[in-house]
């Protein structure tokens, strides 16, 4: 009996020490998933992100080319509806609305739009706009040329301004997608507002974005 | 089988290792590692549990009775939602389960205990505690968690004092799931009777074999989402919070990459206890015994690469959409293999209906009912109307409560002799069956209709034109309700005498747990029985 009794334990400590090793690799897994969804978003571009803009390495003049030679030759066979919308972070108190709902044009025209945002707070705030993209195949059919969201936006105490965005619709944009949105988030960077004037080339959300 | 087996385990010399039977006092539950305390601790737990979440459904129900606000502010309205779901899912249907596995096990493959008997204390002990933290919850200031059960951010996360409550009680309860699935495992694969190999053993016990390979594969992912959530909120990571670069939608990915096999968590054992007890009543052997297995594994296989099916509507490209969409609906098939198989089972069998069999019988309608409005929901574009509807209140509600908790109603029945040694009363278990079934009908029936029409989830109130089918579901709940005291009269009744119960108990019954004595004696199997 104690013999058998041996060799059992020892076959469960085998047992027990495999099952605990999945335990900890599932548990693994799970935080293993955050890098695995960003990356497949970014990839296969699920999640209507612009990667580029997020990161803060978008090229403004090659997409000023780009949109230039897209401009070339207007698809007048069809219309895109592109929507605007406009969302604020929880911590931010702003206005913030697109001046217009929605622009009806063909692909390969120039689009131009102005979103409105006035500081609610009492005093100075540096936001940053994060914006994406419905359906999320569509982002690199779509080319902006000036963006609010290419800089943070420092707004005075009570200060409102109005914010340009210029864009492009490419024409090779796949049939079956006829309607755009394109939303904006507003968020407060948390930065100290500089004297006026100054600027930062810097096109990301606040803390660390992957 | 029975027949085949020398029952020698009542009449065993006994050696130093363990005494005639257990000690007395309250330490002898403490402080227990026999297998059928603990599957006892384990029940009356989940019994217990199902009496405080079937009470905050009430209370869901009464605000519901009428349109407009009567009796609950809508914070505790969703705090009553949220703790219903959480006590039911982890309080009642897990752990009376887990209860029925330590019961029952360790009898059907010969065993003499489970494998870890100090851990399997543990795993117990460490619910009590875990529930005291969650429900606890409901009296601190700003009330219990309140953003469902499903504990989605951002909203989760403005919860107040309960946030850290409830995700350690997530950790605890994952903890003793996690140390339950990996007894349970070893039992069955190291401590089975010589000549039980393992297409020889009951359907209850592949079942669960295969659930706990769910559970140490599935509990970890979710132990991993809430800590993240809890990083969150405490130490400025930034996982879900998109401020600092992160995604809410990935928390929905990682939780219900936890919460579709979490689904099968709660119903493969169902179908194992239902495919034990359909054969016992219509006298024949089990139709096709190795399809079942093999459909129970397929089932558990499809259930971790269908998850976004519960996020059709977040904004997925059309081949994600149809990719899910084609996965689960060929969930579809392994479930008919077993419907159909205890279909085919009661076909021209010798058919009694005693307690057991009515609520198995009605387990195998009414779960079907059920997977069809799965069905309706796996595909995409229809699931875009029915989302987040009264329609998905009504599905779950088929499959856990008319599938799960019926399952675990007729196992009670079935099993409760053997266990206490003394005969429920019939008529008194058809009353129940007959209230229970009609009431349960008349509680999510009409749900369907009010999903259809546009009724959302997760309200305190609700437009007139949903009044009448809400009225309904409410007298329902309450009949409903009123009938599980019944039960808990019944259980209660026989635990504390009545009729005694012959040793194989069931005219019909096949399996080792019925060639010992009624009630089963404190140790079982210390000598192995002989398997031919």
């Amino acid at each position: 009996m104690s013999t058998e009794t041996n060799k059992s334990s020892a076959d469960h400590r085998r047992l027990i020490g495999v099952l605990s090793l999945v335990v900890l690799g599932m548990f693994g897994f799970g935080f293993l998933l955050v890098p695995l969804y960003s990356v497949i978003c970014d990839v296969f571009g699920l999640n209507g992100r612009f990667v580029d803009i997020d990161a803060g390495t978008y090229d403004i003049t090659a997409q000023s080319e780009r949109a230039a030679t897209l401009t070339q030759n207007v698809d007048t066979t069809r219309e895109i509806t592109v929507q605007f919308l406009a969302s604020r972070n929880q911590n931010l108190n702003f206005e913030f609305r697109p001046m217009q709902k929605k622009l009806v044009l063909h692909p390969g025209e120039m689009g131009m739009v102005k979103y409105y945002a006035k500081n609610l707070t009492g005093k100075d705030v540096v936001a940053q706009a994060v914006p994406s993209l419905v359906p999320g195949t569509a982002v690199k059919y779509f080319a902006k040329t000036e963006c609010f969201c290419f800089t943070q936006q420092t707004l005075r105490a009570g200060e409102g301004k109005e914010m340009p965005l210029r864009f492009v619709v490419d024409p090779a944009l796949p049939k079956n997608v006829s309607t755009i949105s394109l939303a904006y988030t507003f968020f407060d960077t948390g930065a100290q507002a500089k004297p006026a004037g100054a600027t930062f080339n810097v096109a990301r959300a606040a803390g660390t974005s992957n | 089988m029975s027949s085949d087996i020398t029952a020698n385990d009542t009449h065993h010399a006994h050696d130093e290792h363990h005494d005639h039977g257990p000690p007395s006092g309250l330490m002898r539950w403490v402080l227990t590692t026999n297998h059928k305390d603990i599957g006892t601790l384990y029940l009356l737990f989940a019994l217990l549990m199902l009496l405080v979440g079937g009470a905050l459904a009430m209370g869901i129900r009464l605000e519901l009775f009428e349109p407009g606000l009567q009796f609950i502010n809508p914070d505790f309205f969703n705090q009553l939602t949220t703790m219903h779901a959480l006590i039911m899912v982890f309080g009642a249907i897990m752990p009376a389960f887990v209860g029925f596995a330590n019961w029952q096990v360790p009898m059907m493959v010969g065993a003499p205990d489970m494998a870890l008997p100090r851990m399997n204390n543990w795993s117990f002990w460490i619910l009590p505690f875990a529930f005291t933290l969650l429900i606890s919850t409901f009296f601190m200031e700003g009330g219990a968690p309140a953003a469902g059960w499903t504990m989605y951010p951002p909203l989760v996360l403005q919860g107040a004092g309960n946030v850290p409550f409830m995700i350690f009680a997530v950790h605890l309860l994952g903890m003793s799931s996690i140390m339950g699935a990996i007894n349970i495992i070893v039992t069955i694969v190291n401590m089975r009777a010589p000549g039980m190999t393992l297409l020889k053993m009951p359907l209850f016990v592949w079942t669960w074999f295969i659930t706990a390979f769910l559970l140490v594969a599935a509990m970890p992912v979710f132990a991993g989402a809430v800590t993240m959530l809890l990083t969150d909120r405490f130490f400025e990571t930034s996982f879900f919070n998109a401020a600092g670069g992160g995604d809410p939608v990935l928390y929905q990915h990682v939780f219900w990459f936890f919460g579709h096999p979490e689904v099968y968590i709660m119903i493969l054992p169902a179908f194992g206890i239902v495919s034990q007890i359909i054969p016992t009543f219509a006298r024949k052997k089990l139709f096709g015994y190795s399809s079942m297995v093999y459909a129970t594994a397929a089932i558990a296989f499809l259930s971790f690469i269908v998850w976004a099916h519960h996020m059709f509507t977040v904004g997925m490209p059309v081949a994600g959409e149809l990719y899910f969409m084609y996965a689960t609906v060929m969930i579809a098939v392994p479930t008919a293999v077993k419907v159909f198989n205890w279909t085919a089972t009661m076909w021209r069998g010798a058919m009694t209906f005693e307690t057991p069999m009515l609520w198995s019988v009605a387990f195998v309608f009414l779960f079907t009912i059920g997977g069809f409005t799965g069905l309706m929901l796996g595909v995409a574009p229809a699931d875009f109307q029915y989302h987040d509807s009264y329609f998905v209140v009504a599905h779950f509600h088929y499959v856990l409560v008319t599938g799960a908790l019926f399952a675990i109603i007729a196992g009670v029945y079935y099993w409760l002799p053997k266990w206490t040694g003394n005969m429920y009363n019939e008529k008194l278990g058809k009353l129940h069956f007959w209230l229970s079934v009609i009431s349960v009908n008349v509680l999510f029936f009409p749900q369907h209709f009010l999903g259809l029409a546009g009724m959302p989830r997760r309200i305190p109130d609700y437009a007139i034109q949903f009044a009448d089918w809400n009225f309904w579901s409410s007298i329902g709940g309450f009949a409903f309700g009123l009938s599980q005291i019944l039960f808990l009269f019944i259980v209660l009744k026989t635990i504390k005498g009545g009729e005694k119960a012959t040793d194989e108990v069931w005219e019909g019954a096949d399996g080792l747990e019925w060639t010992v004595a009624s009630p089963a004696p404190y140790h079982t199997f210390a000598t192995a029985p002989e398997i031919k």
